[in-house]
């Protein structure tokens, strides 16, 4: 007892167990990994508010006294005595309508992703705001330089794209769109992954082998391909391309999850639990899965980065999300080919190479919190 | 005396993590004169490893560090010696026997080949020189036909064989000081008896010192010329070893002589209603080989036995390892595929299926030789005991199962309020209790106890086997009890089978077994455990 003795007795479980403490501990050790997490973080939150920072409609307006919130709520235009079946709020009579009946708060960025700017002062894509004097800004506006929509809200600050588009509102858009896609895939990918890994090395034997050959001939389909060719077959959009890339990569995870089983399987604690008679779901989950787990977690936000990439560069292709729609991918594409315009493709790069590495530092954070000889001075 | 070949003063160890500082050696000093075994003798934990890698600075640096004292060996400090001087040193002047044969061997080369690598790096050999000198030392070390073990991997020797080849390879030199980390504790007693001959009379032979770690007094008494207790990182005691075990001084040395495995086992009845018996229980797994995975031969690992286990009483199984006694007990929990009739508590169980076998799992518990590996990481101490009950009794509240588990707790002797700590806060002896009290949560009638004392140190044993003992009349449970060391056996079995490659050699009363012994078998079993004395060649494996 004379370990034990030493440590006070906690009388109640620990919210977090010692052995997590220890890779928290660990993680946070690892101070560019740390700062990543955080910084992503609060880039994801905040992108995630995408439709508040940057915007075509107001946050919240005031008209005739009802407050209205044109960002949740798409109101007809004949509201305000237009015509249009949805408002378009970056009509300067529609704006006047409602400044003169209240008020309305704009977002910081006061364009969406799909929103063409009408008012550039030369031919798309145009240069981004701040390399204009404030007359070639306004000489597009009604009134010049006087326009109360010359503002800085309307500021491009990275500039167009070729269709008149403010790349900065559709970096932040692309940047939510990315990082949501390779989430949901690489939970997609590890739920389907972790469970065929588990069924196969826990039962092992035939299970194992007809599996393991499946996997392999699965896992010889030049993907590329059949995803252009579904492409030509069914309408292109979010969830049909989560879908056909969620067929392909869960295999990645089959290895690995497999390997801890077949490892595992054979623990005294595993033997032990048999001898209690634990059902084998129970077994697989609560006694199993845990060992798979540090594996799995190590392996997570890399394989994030690749179903990122995957997109991207689908979407290079033209064959990813469908047109219009926010897409690093198409920013890069629209850099090749508007190479007078470097603020594209350095913006595209930029915001790649920033995401991913991001991305990678905390997965090597987390490769030191599970790594169980980590020790720091 | 001369000037001693080692020296160690005022040696202390620590290690810092995390900001914490743990001192593991606190102030030693021992010397170790020419051709000297000197034994480093404590429970786990108390240092012994750790002082002796320090002398060849093995240890992972940092975390570890020496804050102070001095190992000189031959008048060189060798801490202060850089990493290229002690690579001179390394498994030149001084070697090391590690306790795991299994792991200290590379399993992707053949034995000579690790062998030959050190005499190579040390001695500047050439292939045919250092061939030839392998072929000797695998001679000198006893391995059986050494010629046609020269090409052959690890996995393909016996844990014993495994022993003598480290020890081949730590000789390769003629070092002038052998450290030996508890070298035999993974073998079986009878392989035990035979290591500790050839240590003793190489260290003759070659006139080597020798610095041996063990928690074994049994051993110290046999191979030691002196000995140091320690405990908790200090040298408690030191003296020549008669006089340590004639005259103990220190409480905790008195502590460790009186710590053997004491007490008689239940007097035989029977009356006693049988719990569990197998009529002649086979369990041969298939080799298979061609093309076609044709069976061409089985292992018979156990090949036709009969067991009873009454109620109360203890069915004692003893055997060298690999004679199948595990894989008996297996068959009987219906762990593993078997032929032959099984009957528990009036029940056929040999046809059930897993799932049928479920509501008897609850009286069919087993404890597992390993308390490192049995228990789940993961999982907190009430957690691991209360699964089962999750499991036989779903109807109880959250209060009802928490009772049960501290009643159970108590019942072991472990404090209750640590079962929300995790099972690596606790010591071998410790985390045994937690596996017995898995078991006995749940009221069975039979055990099967499967080397519940042979990963513990000698102390820890003895209390172990008192605790079985206690529950065992409590509970009027059968036991079958599987183990290699007669010591353990003695005090607890009352019916004893003696397995030699899978058959019975000999079955009967304990003390007939004790006392009489018919076959050659089971006398060379009993005298390794009780005497540590070698059998003639032939009658145990190697």
């Amino acid at each position: 007892m004379t370990v034990a003795d030493a440590i006070a007795k906690p009388t109640k479980r620990p919210l977090v167990s010692p052995l997590n403490q220890r890779r928290w501990a660990n993680f946070k050790a690892n101070r560019r990994g740390y700062w990543s997490l955080w910084i992503f973080l609060v880039l994801f939150i905040l992108s995630m508010f995408a439709e508040f920072i940057a915007n075509d409609r107001p946050v919240l307006a005031s008209y005739k006294g009802e407050i209205l919130f044109p960002t949740v709520v798409d109101y007809p235009e004949e509201k305000f005595g237009g015509f249009l079946a949805i408002t378009d709020y970056r009509d300067p009579v529609i704006q006047d309508e409602i400044n003169s009946n209240g008020w309305m708060i704009w977002p910081p960025i006061r364009y969406s992703y799909r929103t063409p700017n009408n008012e550039i002062p030369q031919a798309a894509p145009a240069k981004p705001s701040w390399m204009y004097t404030k007359e070639e800004r306004c000489q597009r506006y009604p009134q010049g330089v006087n326009d109360a929509n010359c503002t800085l809200g309307n500021w491009n600050w990275l500039g167009t794209d070729d269709q008149t588009r403010d790349v900065l509102a559709r970096v932040i858009y692309g940047f939510r769109i990315s990082v949501l896609f390779g989430l949901l895939l690489t939970i997609g990918s590890a739920v389907i992954g972790v469970s065929a890994g588990a069924v196969q090395g826990y039962f092992g034997g035939w299970t194992d082998l007809i599996f393991q050959r499946f996997i392999e001939i699965w896992s010889a389909m030049p993907m590329l391909y059949l995803l252009m060719i579904i492409a030509a077959i069914l309408p292109p959009g979010f969830f049909i391309l989560l879908g056909i890339m969620l067929l392909f990569s869960w295999v990645a995870f089959v290895g690995v999850v497999r390997a801890e089983f077949l490892r595992a399987r054979n623990f005294e604690y595993v033997n032990a639990a048999r001898a209690l008679g634990v059902p084998n779901a129970t077994i697989i989950v609560r006694h199993l899965l845990p060992n798979a787990m540090v594996a799995t977690l190590t392996f997570l936000p890399f394989i994030l980065n690749s179903s990122i990439t995957t997109l991207t560069s689908l979407d290079y292709l033209g064959f990813g999300l469908p047109p219009g729609s926010a897409s690093l991918g198409e920013l890069l594409k629209q850099g090749q080919g508007n190479l007078n315009a470097p603020w594209l493709g350095l913006t595209g790069f930029a915001v790649m190479a920033v995401m991913l590495s991001l991305l990678i530092f905390i997965g090597e954070a987390t490769r030191d919190a599970f790594d169980p000889r980590k020790t720091f001075k | 005396m001369s000037e001693p070949l080692l020296s160690v003063k005022d040696l202390s160890v620590t290690f810092t993590q995390g900001g914490r500082t743990i001192t593991a050696v606190d102030h030693i000093s021992f010397d170790i004169a020419k051709g000297e075994t000197l034994a480093l003798v404590g429970e786990s934990g108390s240092g012994k490893s750790v002082s002796a890698l320090s002398i060849l600075k093995l240890l992972p640096y940092p975390p570890a560090s020496h804050p102070n004292g001095s190992i000189v060996f031959e008048g060189k400090d060798l801490l202060q010696c850089s990493e290229q001087q002690l690579r001179g040193v390394r498994g030149n002047d001084i070697t090391i026997i590690f306790q795991e044969p299994m792991t200290s061997l590379n399993p992707l080369h053949t034995i000579s080949h690790q062998v030959m690598e050190v005499l190579k790096l040390h001695k500047g050999m050439g292939d045919k020189a250092a061939q030839t000198r392998t072929l000797e030392l695998f001679k000198e070390v006893g391995i059986r036909d050494p010629e046609k073990r020269l090409d052959a991997y690890p996995h393909q020797l016996s844990g014993g064989q495994r022993q003598r080849v480290m020890i081949a390879m730590a000789l390769a030199n003629e070092p002038k000081l052998l450290i030996a980390d508890e070298p035999t504790t993974a073998l079986d007693v009878t392989v035990q008896a035979q290591i500790l001959e050839l240590l003793a009379k190489l260290k003759q032979e070659k006139g080597m010192s020798m610095l041996f770690i063990t928690h074994d007094l049994g051993i110290v008494r046999k191979i030691a010329d002196r000995v140091c207790v320690m405990t908790q990182g200090r040298i408690v005691e030191h003296g020549p070893t008669a006089e340590i075990f004639a005259n103990p001084q220190h409480p905790y040395t008195k502590k460790l002589l009186a710590a053997e495995p004491k007490g008689r086992p239940p007097v035989p009845d029977p009356k006693a209603e049988t719990v569990m018996s197998g009529d002649d229980i086979k369990v041969w797994f298939p080799i298979r080989q061609g093309f076609f995975r044709r069976v061409v031969d089985y292992v018979k690992a156990v090949d036709g036995i009969d067991v009873q286990v009454r109620a109360g009483q203890t069915l004692g199984v003893v055997g060298e390892s690999g004679s199948g006694k595990t894989t008996l007990g297996l068959a009987l929990a219906r762990m593993i595929s078997s032929k032959g009739r099984i009957d528990f508590a009036g029940q056929e169980i040999d046809q059930l299926s897993y799932s049928q076998m479920r509501p008897l799992r609850r009286e069919l518990q087993i404890v597992f030789q390993d308390p490192f590996g049995s228990l789940s990481p993961r999982m907190s101490v009430a957690e691991i005991i209360e699964e089962g009950l999750k499991i036989h009794e779903p109807k109880l509240t959250i209060d009802e199962r928490d009772q049960h588990v501290v009643d159970v707790l108590n019942e072991v002797g472990l404090d209750p309020s640590t079962r929300f700590r995790y099972p690596h806060e606790f010591s071998g002896g410790q985390r045994q209790r937690i596996a017995i009290a898995r078991a006995m949560v749940l009221n069975p009638r039979f055990v099967m106890l499967d080397e519940p004392t042979s990963a513990l140190d000698m102390s820890v044993q003895a209390q172990v086997v008192d605790l079985l003992r206690r529950l065992q009349e409590k509970h009027n449970l059968a036991y079958l009890f599987i183990s290699h060391d007669l010591k353990v056996v003695r005090a607890l079995a009352n019916d004893v089978i003696v397995m030699r490659n899978g058959k019975v050699v000999e079955h009967g009363p304990s003390r007939q077994i004790f006392e009489n012994p018919e076959t050659d078998y089971t006398r060379a079993l009993i005298s390794a455990a009780f005497h540590m004395e070698t059998a003639k060649e032939g009658v145990v494996s190697q």
